[in-house]
């Protein structure tokens, strides 16, 4: 069944039905994230008790994870630019980078676990490392999903590149606004987890 | 070969497959409840027929346990909502219905759609499989309140979440591509005022679905860390379970999962019945065969309903130790949101004025909803008032409000469209009407018996969730002999289901005795042809306009030659 | 109409105002109830199908159905102005001084309602996780000397007539409700959250106190009772419980 304004813009609306999805699509994920930091402002304000945050947790780790995230949504650009231009190999290598990023900043984030938890800090410690473990972890799944999506591209999917190019840019744009979406999601987890 | 129906992303068969399920799981949430329902009328009795089968550890010797009547009225709660009524309303209805009538060849992402499906059907095999892990099902409520539903025992809690988490994606899913469906897939002229009023109510369902599910999502993975990671975000400092201070770091919120459920379980009251909504405009114009009365402005009163169920959320929570202003915030936005539910229902009855009015099986439930809405509608006023809410919160007066809405409400108006829309699902068969309208005499006198005295005995201050019924109260004592016809009469709408039952399945294989369009509907899914030379040439419910031949104008009709040129 | 909304017995002072509100609201859900059935019953006669053969295409003319929207909106802000807000504020706000009034904490758990008088010197003594025990439900720290005197029962709420009640409430498990139907009381029991409520007793009597809030197996039997006593009964209620501390 063919299904209209999957590629082209509708007129009156000047939208094509994947933009739509995606941006409602983030829409709840915004509701989601918004719920999971209202949840950490109540608990916090309703603490007697709070870690100095940037005490327990490693800042230079999450520096250097926000530097990995916001090169990544730079490449992930390129790699859209590249599809769009029609430079497979471009595409290839900027999307392959995205992919190296998006692992990379797992690496670190499982470093950081791994740190917390050799000292005894857990999610059951306090609200706090609760929290924390909580929202990186939900946002790290995230990122998880993200990856599998860019690796689709990178390989298989990218068999379409030949085929039908247009739909096959379209979806590198999608890609590209759920990957931005993430990276816009850790840079307000960095400073409420990690600084304030 | 019958099992490719279930991989296919044919909206309509995705919507049947919505449908079949979720009416299977309308029967296991009425199962339940005729069990609560005997334990009520029949405290420490044992069931009869079935008592033996319901396992020792729920019911040794036949007799309920509390245990175990918890767990039916969690999941008979959890179930009708999120596995039936939100299924067949929005997932079914809306699947089958929305691209037909809007002209689209299907919805905006197939694939996407049978995800949603499988995402629900894989909630539903978690929420059903839970009766069978130890310690039985979750049996903290549908609200699921902590800190009893962090500490409850055994894993039914946690699979609740877990069957919730993919019942909410599924909603996630569907509620996107609806959105988009409708946005994007309008078929040529179909301008947005054309859209049938079904189509706007599903319009708004999916936003609220789309925006409020987030947050139950979120309350849930942080139970769900509660009780797998030994966090305590529901969990104060100072807890002491049974005598034993509890070992957890505390400083935790038992309000703000409260927070969080209303959030979602304010506008989720909506999802429950703006479908019902369409559904009912639907028939009425259908069967008055004249317009609807004020479609703008019914338009417009879902847009302020929808907009306004994401501030009413705290009036569940009134009692939680509120302050004036915000409680006065609170029941302010509840006065102002049943306005437009009086503006929506007032046109479905003005509708009626100057019809024609034919009283088919599915026009006797739609008229039925309207008085059955009205009372749960009207009843929910004394609970939006903070001070009246004092005696009846959490009583059975509660319990009558909401039912009124989703049973003689809701579950009516998924009648009307079942009987309604049958002849276009199964290519031209129709429903016995005998038989259906015996169901319709029935369902409406037995659910009257079971949910009028309700009021009564929640005025009389007999709580809700009690699994003696309130029979250790002194003052439920002059309430409580009404359980019996209650019950009574909920046996009876299950024998009444029986004639729905039959014939469903009679019909579904009986003969093909009618023709494309047999009520003379004017919108799109009555139509044939085919979708791609689809034209919509005027509004959705042109019944009687003077001067036609016929007394409808279906909408991809253009205008007569006489009045100027085609096109 | 009081009679017939069948609301039990009304023995606090405020009961009037929540109950001449409830009797409002039933009032205005009467009258549109009503009159919209009578409409709908009316018009499902008269425009039936073997009655009135062809539609008309505008239907009802006029837009009177606006007025009546707009009288109820006019009604339901009147309650909530004029009745609703205010009663709430006296119930939230307006707590009589600790000194006028009879003072208790209530600490519901699992499924009872542990009750908790500060005796003759009118301070509570401390309590503490630490000391729970079987005879000891409270936690109460009988060595502080503000506890020494405090008088604990368990499923028993006296309470003196005429006078204001102040109840410290709290729960030490989960979330239940306290509700005293014929005080037209009810408050939501939160642990770790200490929520006051008061009231004015003004009859005597022996009623029931309910738990509304699932808490669990035992929600259904949670159920305590509660006296109210003309005061000289009180105080000897008093001094026979306390007479059984000082001989422990
Ligand atoms: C479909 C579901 C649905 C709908 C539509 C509503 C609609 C409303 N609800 Fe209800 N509600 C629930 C489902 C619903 N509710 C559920 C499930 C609960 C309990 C959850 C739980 O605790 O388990 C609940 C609980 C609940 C509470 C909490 C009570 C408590 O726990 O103490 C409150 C309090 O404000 C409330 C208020 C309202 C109000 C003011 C409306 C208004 O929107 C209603 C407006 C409608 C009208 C005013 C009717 C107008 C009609 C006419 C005038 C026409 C009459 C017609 C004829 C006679 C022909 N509801
Ligand atoms: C949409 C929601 C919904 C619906 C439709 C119903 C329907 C019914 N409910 Fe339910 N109920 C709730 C939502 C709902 N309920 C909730 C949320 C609670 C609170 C739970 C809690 O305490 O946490 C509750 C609690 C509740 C209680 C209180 C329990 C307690 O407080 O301890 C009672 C008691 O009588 C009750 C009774 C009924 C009855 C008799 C029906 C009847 O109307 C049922 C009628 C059903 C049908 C008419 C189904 C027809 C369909 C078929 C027959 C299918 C046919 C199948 C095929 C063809 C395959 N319900
Ligand atoms: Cu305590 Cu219910
Ligand atoms: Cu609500």
């Amino acid at each position: 069944m063919h299904i209209p304004y999957t590629t082209d813009v509708r007129p009156d609306t000047g939208l094509t039905n994947p933009k739509l999805g995606i941006w409602l699509f983030l829409a709840s994920e915004v509701m989601l994230f918004g719920s999971l930091f209202s949840a950490y402002a109540l608990l916090r304000s309703g603490s007697t008790s709070w870690p100095d945050q940037s005490a327990v947790l490693s800042v230079p780790f999450a520096t250097l994870n926000t530097v990995i995230l916001i090169s990544s949504s730079i490449t992930m650009v390129l790699a859209w630019v590249a599809a769009k231009a029609g430079e497979l190999r471009r595409f290839r290598l900027f999307m392959g980078l995205t992919l190296v990023l998006g692992a990379a900043f797992m690496v670190v984030k499982a470093i950081e676990y791994n740190d917390k938890f050799s000292h005894g800090l857990l999610p059951s410690t306090d609200n706090f490392l609760g929290l924390y473990f909580t929202m990186t972890g939900v946002h790290a799944i995230h990122v998880l999903v993200g990856m599998v999506v860019n690796a689709y591209l990178l390989w298989p999917g990218s068999a379409m590149f030949r085929s039908d190019s247009v739909r096959f840019t379209n979806r590198v744009e999608i890609a590209g606004i759920y990957w931005h979406f993430v990276d816009v999601v850790w840079i307000f987890l960095f400073p409420v987890l990690y600084l304030l | 070969m019958f099992l490719k129906h279930f991989y296919s992303t044919d909206h309509k068969i995705i919507g049947l497959l919505y449908g079949f399920t979720s009416l299977f799981f309308l029967l296991v949430g009425f199962s339940l409840v005729v069990l609560i329902r005997w334990q009520l009328a029949y405290p420490g009795e044992p069931v009869p027929y079935v008592g033996g089968l319901l396992g020792a550890a729920n019911a040794p010797g036949g007799v309920i346990l509390p245990e175990f009547y918890n767990q039916l009225g969690a999941m008979h709660g959890t179930i009708m909502v999120f596995l039936g009524v939100v299924p067949l309303a929005v997932g079914a209805f809306g699947n089958y219905l929305i691209p037909l009538q809007i002209g689209a060849p299907d919805m905006a992402f197939p694939r996407l759609n049978l995800a949603s499906y499988w995402f629900y059907f894989v909630g539903g095999a978690i929420m059903l499989g839970s009766f069978l892990v130890p310690g039985g099902a979750a049996n903290n409520g549908w609200t699921s309140y902590p800190p009893l539903s962090d500490l409850a025992p055994g894993n039914g809690q946690t699979w609740w979440l877990a069957g919730m988490l993919c019942l909410i994606f599924s909603s996630l899913l569907g509620a996107l591509n609806f959105i988009t469906t409708i946005v994007q897939l309008r078929a040529p002229g179909m301008t947005w005022f054309r859209l049938p009023f079904f189509v706007w109510a599903q319009f708004v369902t999916a936003f609220l679905l789309l925006l409020a599910f987030p947050a139950l999502q979120a309350a849930a993975l942080l139970q769900g860390m509660d009780r797998l990671a030994g966090t305590s975000f529901f969990l104060p400092s100072g807890l002491a379970v049974s005598g034993q201070p509890l070992d957890v770091a505390g400083g935790g919120n038992a309000l703000l999962w409260q927070h969080l459920f209303w959030f979602l379980g304010h506008p989720e009251v909506y999802v429950l019945i703006l479908p019902g909504m369409g559904i009912v405009a639907e028939v009425i114009t259908n069967n008055t065969r004249k317009p609807l009365w004020g479609y703008r402005l019914m338009v417009y009163s879902l847009f302020v309903l929808g907009f306004l169920s994401f501030v009413v959320w705290a009036h569940h929570m009134f009692l939680t130790g509120m302050g004036t202003v915000i409680s006065a915030f609170f029941q302010a936005t509840t006065m102002i949101i049943s306005i437009p539910s009086v503006v929506i229902l007032s046109s479905l009855i003005l509708s009626l004025y100057g019809g024609s009015i034919r009283f088919t099986t599915p026009m006797l439930f739609a008229l039925a909803f309207l008085p059955m809405f009205g009372i749960g509608g009207l009843t929910g006023l004394p609970l939006g008032l903070a001070t009246t809410d004092i005696p009846l919160h959490d009583t059975n007066y509660v319990v009558g409000h909401f039912h009124y809405l989703v049973a003689p409400g809701t579950i009516f108006a998924l009648f009307a469209g079942i009987y309604h829309w049958f002849p276009r699902m199964t290519g031209g068969r129709m429903m016995n009407d005998t038989l259906g309208r015996i169901h319709f005499v029935g369902s409406l006198i037995c659910m009257n018996v079971i949910f009028l005295p309700m009021f009564v005995q929640g005025l009389a201050g007999v709580n809700r969730r009690l699994w003696d019924g309130g029979a250790v109260y002194a003052h439920a004592q002059e309430v409580l002999s009404l359980n019996i016809p209650m019950s009574m009469a909920a046996f009876g709408l299950a024998f009444f289901q029986l004639f729905f039952i039959v014939n469903l399945f009679l019909s579904l294989r009986g003969p093909r005795t009618v023709t494309d369009n047999p009520w003379g509907a004017t919108t799109l899914e009555w139509q044939t042809g085919p979708v791609a030379a689809l034209r919509v040439y005027r509004d959705p419910y042109e019944y009687s306009v003077p001067g036609e031949p016929t007394d409808f104008l279906p909408q991809n009709v253009g205008p007569a030659p006489r009045s100027g040129p085609a096109e | 109409m009081m009679e017939w909304l069948g609301l039990p017995p009304a023995a606090s002072a405020h009961a009037a105002g929540v109950d001449q509100t409830m009797v409002l609201v039933h009032a205005l859900m009467a009258v549109l109830f009503v009159g919209w059935t009578i409409f709908f019953t009316y018009v499902l006669i008269r425009f039936r199908r073997t009655a009135h053969r062809d539609a008309s295409y505008h239907g009802l003319r006029g837009r009177w159905s606006t007025v009546i929207e707009g009288a109820v909106l006019v009604a339901e802000v009147a309650l909530l102005v004029f009745f609703s807000v205010p009663l709430w504020s006296a119930r939230v706000d307006a707590f009589p001084p600790e000194a006028q009034s009879t003072v208790v904490r209530v600490v519901a758990e699992q499924f009872a309602w542990n009750v908790h008088y500060p005796g003759a010197d009118g301070r509570f003594g401390r309590t503490s996780l630490e000391l729970l025990g079987p005879s000891n439900p409270l936690g109460l720290d009988r060595t502080d000397p503000a506890g020494r005197d405090d008088i604990t029962t368990i499923n028993q709420l006296n309470l003196p007539v005429n006078r204001p009640v102040i109840v410290h409430l709290s729960s030490k498990d989960m979330v239940h409700s306290f509700a005293l139907p014929q005080m037209r009381v009810k408050q939501d029991a939160i642990p770790g959250i200490a929520q006051p409520v008061w009231f004015t007793p003004t009859a005597t009597g022996r009623w029931e106190i309910a738990c509304s809030q699932l808490c669990g197996l035992g929600h259904y039997r949670m159920r305590g009772f509660y006296t109210i006593q003309s005061p000289t009964e009180y105080e000897a209620w008093l001094a026979s419980e306390a007479a059984l501390i000082a001989t422990p």
